[in-house]
């Protein structure tokens, strides 16, 4: 029965992920609200892991994904109901539609899809950041300095070239030297 | 024969997802020198399609490539062996990671380190978030979009689906009174 459950999420999340790998974070994000498959702070540690491992960070996320809700046969079937709707919707286009990406129509709906789906990851990121910087001791909200400090330090650094150039998993590994120093 | 072409799309693509980190662009070189110069299953030009095409279809932009070119090569098993091929690492390193990883939470450096690294991803993924919006976001309506789907994300239970398709809507609509004020 989950693994019905999970290749019908999947496949919905393969279907309305429109844009690269980071688009499925806001599908996932409502998962974690969904299901108790993973939590929120599970579900950036899937984040980190997918930017460092090989492979499509969309593709790694849902393996992770489906593995943490139903083990090795969740994960193949997470993945496979996610790349379902592209396989089925590129066959069409290679056999039916020539200058696909030239539609004014096509063109049209990117313009206004784009800025939606930068504000929804938006969300997600939001989300994410409100969990590691945030936390309630006894019912009241208090802020974690240290982490807000690492986190805003980390964004500066990024907005530097040179250093915003460098492979995300070079971050992760700075990240991980970090939080092992300061005992996060 | 097309036993053998399936076999190479599979290993090729195999390797490309193997090999390469974080999919979308970071592959493209990868694919050119697989796709186009070990086998000539396309021209350059025709890969750049693909990829523009990968960009405005649902999906993952590796697996559509891989299924668009597998299919060219071989028909609809064509593209059923470039897309298992590409997923196949993703398969196998997540699962063997998650597995160990499984083993070693619950150590305190682990902690330490999984806790540094959800910071760094936080700061990653705000970086991505601003990129994405000054290329997506190119006109007022872009800017009015982006803070309506944030507003509904965050506080209304509006499904991310149903954004996506107001917001493809809202797109087509608008340059559609664009193009007839102009005529």
């Amino acid at each position: 029965m989950i693994y019905l459950i999970l290749a019908f999420e999947f496949f919905k999340i393969g279907l309305f992920s429109i844009g690269g790998g980071m688009a499925t974070l806001p599908f996932l994000m409502d998962l974690t609200n969904k299901y108790d498959w993973f939590t929120v702070s599970e579900l950036t540690n899937m984040v980190a892991i997918s930017e460092s491992t090989p492979g499509p960070v969309g593709i790694n996320m849902a393996t992770y994904a489906g593995y943490n809700a139903a083990g090795v046969p969740g994960a193949i079937v997470a993945t496979l109901a996610l790349t379902a709707p592209a396989w089925i919707i590129i066959i069409l286009i290679a056999k039916f539609l020539e200058n696909f990406s030239e539609n004014a129509n096509v063109k049209a709906a990117f313009y206004g899809i784009r800025p939606a789906v930068a504000a929804l990851i938006g969300y997600a990121v939001w989300e994410l950041l409100k969990i590691a910087i945030v936390s309630f001791v006894e019912g009241q909200m208090q802020m974690n300095l240290v982490n807000a400090a690492v986190c805003a330090g980390a964004f500066a650094l990024l907005q530097i070239k040179k250093l915003g150039k460098l492979h995300p998993l070079v971050w992760i590994a700075a990240g991980a030297c970090v939080g092992i120093l300061l005992r996060m | 024969m097309k036993a053998k072409r399936l076999g190479e799309l599979y290993i090729s693509f195999f390797k490309i997802g193997g090999l390469t980190f974080g999919g979308g662009l970071a592959m493209l070189p990868m694919l050119q020198r697989e796709v186009v110069k070990k086998y000539g299953w396309c021209t350059e030009e025709e890969l750049l399609d693909i990829y523009a095409i990968g960009q405005c279809t649902p999906g993952i932009i590796a697996v559509n490539t891989a299924t668009y070119v597998g299919y060219q090569q071989a028909g609809f098993l064509g593209s059923v062996a470039g897309t298992l091929g590409m997923v196949s690492p993703s398969l196998i390193i997540i699962c063997l990671v998650a597995s160990i990883l499984q083993n070693f939470i619950h150590m305190p450096v682990v902690l330490h380190a999984l806790a540094g690294i959800r910071i760094v991803v936080c700061a990653l993924m705000l970086n991505t978030v601003f990129t994405m919006a000054k290329k997506g976001i190119v006109d007022k309506l872009g800017a009015a979009v982006f803070l309506i789907a944030f507003v509904l994300a965050c506080f209304t239970p509006v499904p991310t689906a149903l954004v996506i398709v107001l917001a493809g809507m809202t797109g087509i609509i608008a340059k559609r009174m664009e193009r007839r004020r102009s005529a």
